[in-house]
């Protein structure tokens, strides 16, 4: 009984964090029933991963813009456009790959950098701001690739990132038809996930901190592991990571840590809550403004190169509506339109809930109108849980 | 004693985990002046709410008999209807309106279905003139001060036909001058019939208006005091309210500083662009090293703007003169430069630019030094909770853990909150503003206390105070600011209440 108590105790608690992951799942259930099995497929699985990877980095950027209180509606036609200029520098420019996206990540930080100065120096609110930049990355798209149309990408580098997957060891006669190497980070991140956490629980109790009770605390590691090695079965049993995959995920990770472990983070999050206070408190709420905006600029630019990349080329409607995506997947995830509230690994969920429903929508064969709609009854949906939720935790 | 006006019985409500209100009663007689009193959290707030229909009737236990008739309000709209009006700490006016259409806001003269804007001027005019305000009614709010505010909000009350005005620390934010006229008020509005309940934290006042005065005590009602039977004494409040006697408020000191200056301003004006004049003018000002000097002066006279200029001038103002800090001249850009020459400010607006409220009491204290508790940037959370476990017993912050969200605490934790904020970034010279704003005379001890141990430790504070008892209990010497200049520096044997006054309306 007493375990049930602090289970219920702990959901309780919790409910607001986990809520997206729940609703995730279930999402994901329903599709599994619905196409037979098919949504769940290995195959499919990979295909979301790399259809969700741009929505889902620039919902990260957003996540910290829209914590700091401000919006960035520029976001989708600067990925558009950022994509355009990787692929003009290695076709027109004949600059080699990684030369051509360092210029395209750096021109990102730049574009975003202008938006700050508007933002912060100007005092110009970031919807206005940001919505000239929307119109003005939509010119620039149409005048890069207005000579040319669609410009073909013929780098198989650079085409890899969005398409290809990491290579396998070699075949050692266990397994066949199974990707090891992703086995074996699946492995090692369960591995290396139980060791921080015994650690952090150790550190916690030496300090006679309150920590989970052992049996929670053991279902949680249980639980985890098994999500994080479903998971990786479930990709090992295609082609293994994809280049998109990791590079989400090493987004995910360096925002993570950031977010939740710096003074810079911390930083972010006191500029959100409460401006006037953290200017008071020694910390430059401009500085901070540029850094956030830098930082979802060259996001926006990584954005622009996944999306390159996976297509093969650069399009003239590249970037169309990407940032009301990201800011979905952003609300979704739990970020508070009030500022100040919201956590990277939210939004990369909330990101996944959307390209969910198109995936699962798709493969049933439900019209693009309808699933605009049931998009819309999932985001109204998201938030008047988030709410209700806040509410009740006061 | 008149028929009652208002009676709640047995009044008890319950929060998940609290009971804020133990079975209150309260009695509120016909055309009197009935001051409620008591500690932040001992119930006056929420009591108020029940009366006013924020919680409605069925979420409390107890009965509200009002004007003979038992009451089931279950709204604002419910109370206002049955002729009590409540006006806040925070005022509901909006700023962009002007003073007419605020008056009126949510009871809009018709015609019809349209606005009849002559008769809302007229009856406005009239509104303004019941409450001895000489404004134009077209004037927009945003452009009046505080005093004239709490007028009009006033005003907008008693355009409702009120019968019960209750006022929530209607003083709190005022100066001196504005307070009497409020006060004055208060007694004018009784002699013409409408019964007044203000809460209030100064003692003073309640001693000078209340007729009777109802004392709560952790959500009980602890006594009644009738004043022409002498009952209403500051000993007899303070006792009722903190439940033990406090002989004197402001603890003695035995050290009076010592002569080594640690800040001293020569010459220092400062021009703000973004309203087009100079705000302060010549200030000559220093502090020693262990010592208290107190910077008096009406509201708005600069004293908040003088502070703001030496903590790395946030507002960008355009500075003249010479800064010096520990003996060094410095010119700070931003407060985190005066954070590191040792400076700190406690800001007198905790809800607005000291905390941050969404956030927990560790995430506040370490907020303006985390450097102090990171390795190459990465915050070490577990000594970050060890911190802020230390002020929490250090400064008694009254909270179940230091993960408590800080908008869940009293006003009174809120500030030692703030306090512990700037004593972890370790300052030299700590500058309070209006450190008491708002808070009940138990937790005034403990920050006056703390004070005391602070300067005996070698810091240095500067207090800029509305409160003149204040002023004269904790400094050693008191500057007096008016109009941007100091007008007069008075070592604590010489000042006085009087000499205090008549330098700051210089």
């Amino acid at each position: 009984m007493t375990f049930l108590k602090s289970a219920q105790k702990v959901l309780q608690q919790n409910i607001r964090e986990y809520g997206m992951y729940i609703a995730l799942f279930v999402i994901m259930t329903i599709f599994t029933i619905t196409t037979k099995g098919t949504f769940i497929s290995s195959r499919n699985i990979v295909n979301l991963v790399n259809q969700t990877g741009y929505i889902a980095v620039l919902a990260v950027g957003m996540t910290l813009v829209i914590v700091i209180r401000h919006i960035d509606l520029s976001v989708g036609f600067l990925g558009g456009f950022l994509g355009a200029i990787a692929a003009i520098a290695m076709v027109q420019w004949h600059l080699p790959v990684f030369l051509a996206i360092l210029l395209t990540l750096a021109l990102g930080i730049l574009a975003g950098t202008i938006t700050a100065f508007l933002v912060a120096q100007m005092k110009i609110p970031a919807f206005v701001a940001t919505l000239a930049g929307w119109l003005i990355y939509r010119g620039a798209i149409l005048v890069v690739t207005e000579s040319t149309g669609t410009i073909i990408i013929p780098d198989k580098i650079f085409n890899a990132i969005g398409n290809g997957f990491i290579p396998d060891i070699p075949d050692i006669g266990i397994l066949p038809g199974v990707h090891k190497l992703t086995l074996i980070i699946g492995v090692i991140a369960i591995v290396l996930l139980i060791i921080s956490e015994i650690n952090d629980r150790k550190k916690k109790l030496s300090y006679n901190f309150e920590v989970l009770p052992m049996e929670m605390f053991v279902i949680k590691l249980i639980f985890i592991s098994a999500l994080i090695g479903g998971f990786t079965w479930l990709l090992a049993g295609y082609q293994g990571l994809s280049w998109t995959a990791v590079v989400v995920l090493v987004v995910a990770i360096i925002y993570h840590f950031i977010t939740t472990q710096t003074v810079l983070g911390r930083h972010i999050y006191a500029v959100g809550g409460n401006p006037e206070a953290a200017e008071l408190s020694g910390i430059n709420v401009k500085k901070i403004t540029y850094i956030v905006f830098g930082s979802m600029g060259m996001l926006a630019a990584l954005s622009g190169i996944l999306f390159a990349s996976r297509l093969q080329s650069a399009t003239t409607t590249a970037g169309s509506l990407w940032e009301l995506d990201a800011i979905a997947a952003a609300f979704i995830g739990g970020v508070s339109p009030a500022g100040g509230i919201g956590k990277v690994a939210g939004s990369i969920i909330g990101a996944f809930v959307m390209l969910s429903l198109t995936s699962g929508m798709n493969l049933m064969g439900i019209g693009i109108s309808y699933q605009y709609m049931a998009r819309g009854a999932v985001l109204a949906a998201a938030v008047i849980f988030d709410v209700a939720t806040r509410n009740r935790a006061q | 004693m008149n028929t009652p006006i208002l009676e709640m019985k047995n009044i008890t409500k319950e929060f998940p985990g609290v009971k804020a209100l133990n079975n209150v009663s309260f009695q509120v007689a016909q055309g009197e002046i009935h001051c409620l009193v008591g500690e932040n959290g001992a119930g006056k707030s929420t009591l108020m709410k029940v009366l006013s229909g924020v919680y409605s009737y069925g979420e409390y236990n107890g009965d509200i008999l009002f004007d003979g008739k038992v009451q089931k309000f279950s709204g604002i709209s419910d109370s206002e209807k049955a002729g009590i009006a409540i006006i806040y700490q925070e005022l509901a006016l909006i700023p962009e309106m002007t003073v007419y259409e605020n008056i009126f806001l949510g009871n809009e003269v018709r015609n019809g279905f349209m606005v009849d804007w002559n008769e809302t001027i007229k009856k406005a005019t009239e509104m303004l003139k019941r409450v001895n305000l000489d404004v134009n009614p077209a004037a927009k709010v945003k452009d009046l001060g505080v005093g004239k505010k709490q007028l009009i909000e006033i005003a907008k009350a008693l355009s409702k036909n009120v019968k019960l005005l209750i006022l929530d620390e209607p003083t709190a934010a005022l100066n001196e001058v504005d307070s009497e006229n409020l006060l004055n008020l208060i007694r004018d509005l009784k002699n013409n019939g409408v019964t007044c309940v203000l809460i209030s934290h100064k003692l003073t006042e309640v001693i000078d208006v209340a007729d009777t005065v109802t004392v709560l005590r952790d959500g009980q009602t602890i006594c009644t005091l009738n004043a022409q039977k002498g009952e209403v004494t500051r000993n007899a409040l303070i006792k009722y309210m903190v439940g033990r006697e406090i002989d004197n408020i402001y603890p003695k000191r035995d050290s009076k500083g010592t002569q080594e200056i640690v800040l001293e301003v020569k010459n220092w004006s400062a021009y703000d662009p973004s309203i087009g004049r100079n705000i302060l003018k010549d200030i000559n000002f220093n502090v020693k090293k262990g010592e208290i000097v107190g910077l008096a002066g009406l509201m708005g006279s600069g004293r908040t703007e003088f502070a703001l200029s030496i903590f790395g001038n946030p507002d960008n103002y355009q500075l003249k003169g010479e800064l010096f800090v520990g003996g060094k001249k410095q010119q700070f850009k931003h407060p985190h430069d005066a954070i590191e020459a040792g400076v700190a400010y406690v800001t007198e607006d905790r809800k607005g630019d000291g905390l941050i409220l969404i956030q927990d009491v560790k995430e506040n204290i370490t907020l303006a030094n985390l450097y102090e508790i990171a390795t190459r940037s990465v915050v070490d959370k577990n000594a970050e909770v060890k911190v802020a476990n230390e002020y929490k017993v250090n400064l008694n912050i009254k909270t179940p853990t230091v993960e408590q969200k800080v908008s869940h605490l009293s006003g009174g934790n809120q500030q030692k909150v703030c306090l512990g904020k700037w004593l972890f970034v370790k300052p030299n010279v700590l500058i309070l503003d209006e450190p008491t704003r708002g808070i009940d005379v138990g937790a005034k001890f403990e920050i006056y206390t703390i004070m005391t141990k602070l300067v005996q430790e070698g810091m240095s504070i500067i207090m800029i105070s509305s409160e003149l008892p204040e002023v004269l209990g904790m400094s050693d010497r008191v500057y007096i600011v008016s109009s941007g200049r100091i007008s007069g520096e008075l070592p604590i044997e010489e000042a006085s209440q009087e000499k205090i006054m008549h330098l700051a309306t210089n």
